[in-house]
């Protein structure tokens, strides 16, 4: 699935946030030189297609008072990481599990998950919770917690584009 | 308010300058934005308020810098190309590489944590050439080695945030 040049355009002026309008399709629709069916089908459609994963309000949890951040790291054998991945992903304050590739020497793990708290101990003690329950001693793991966001904003899949034109 | 709006809110775990409605703005709407001609009417006939509370509170959770915005949220390999980064930056230079990192317009997210590596950020562009142009660009401006780890596979179906676990 590639974008086309079309939803390269709705992609761009959406990325940032839809208008807080009453009619902020329509909105997006003029801005495009579209309709505002057009708008809201196309839409639909990046979220069937799975482009887009949710639409709606894109909390910042550290704002929110969410202020441990730990992203784990473990180092799974190949052929249990499809396993551990799944089971990671289903627990509770899990909020991302991805496979990454190791880079050896420099970096032994291939399995990242984030776990979201408001205190670094609640943290923790869910960490070896996890840990205990799912029979998880024997693989290695680093816990690296933020200490500083320096930047967090939407991703940018497309370049705004510089003028608008209509038609 | 209606059922929905009471039945998931924990209140006693919510920060307590929150009002109600906020709270249900924050945990409910999260994904399933609607897709009409006047969404925020439509959250507002979900909740029994009015358009403009809806969209008075969606403001001023922006302006108060508790929701970074109001829309979609990509699914990373899909829509473009992107990377998870990482370097191991000498701590009396943290600050300035990661301002440098910070102002790539393709980097979205840049956090300095607690390891050897200690600047990890996720850069997102049109295509895979793109990502590894910034990179390299990087390390050639830093001289500092960039680790590059994209995603191989995703097990988490991305709901968004769980607010008040």
């Amino acid at each position: 699935m590639v974008l086309n040049e079309s939803d390269r355009k709705l992609v761009a002026a959406i990325q940032d946030g839809l208008p807080l309008v009453p009619h902020p399709y329509a909105v997006l629709a003029e801005t495009l030189g579209t309709t505002e069916v057009d708008i809201i089908e196309r839409l639909q459609r990046l979220q069937d297609d799975g482009m887009v994963k949710r639409m709606g309000v894109v909390v910042k949890h550290r704002s929110l008072g969410y202020h441990a951040n730990a992203m784990v790291v473990w180092d799974i054998p190949d052929d249990a990481v499809d396993r551990v991945g799944s089971l990671l992903a289903a627990q509770e304050c899990v909020t991302l599990c991805y496979q990454r590739p190791r880079r050896l020497p420099d970096w032994p793990y291939n399995l990242f998950c984030m776990i979201h708290g408001r205190e670094r101990e609640a943290v923790l003690r869910r960490l070896a919770q996890i840990i205990a329950a799912n029979s998880l001693g024997d693989m290695p793991y680093e816990v690296l917690f933020s200490l500083r966001s320096f930047k967090q904003r939407g991703a940018r899949y497309a370049a705004r584009p510089a003028t608008v034109t209509h038609g | 308010m209606t059922e929905r709006a009471t039945a998931t809110v924990d209140i006693l775990h919510a920060p307590a300058q929150l009002s109600a409605l906020e709270k249900c703005l924050l945990n409910e709407y999260q994904r399933g934005f609607p897709l009409c001609e006047s969404p925020y009417a439509e959250i507002g006939r979900q909740l029994g308020v009015s358009e403009t509370e809806v969209i008075d509170t969606l403001r001023s959770l922006l302006q108060r810098g508790l929701i970074s915005r109001v829309g979609p949220v990509f699914n990373p390999n899909r829509a473009g190309a992107s990377t998870l980064a990482a370097m191991a930056v000498p701590g009396e230079r943290l600050d300035a590489v990661a301002a440098l990192v910070s102002a790539c317009d393709e980097v979205n997210h840049n956090y300095e944590r607690e390891h050897h590596f200690n600047l990890w950020f996720v850069v997102t562009a049109p295509d895979e050439a793109r990502v590894h142009a910034v990179l390299g660009d990087i390390e050639a401006r830093t001289g500092i080695a960039v680790l590059d780890l994209p995603l191989e596979c995703s097990f988490y179906i991305d709901l968004g945030f769980p607010l008040w676990c």
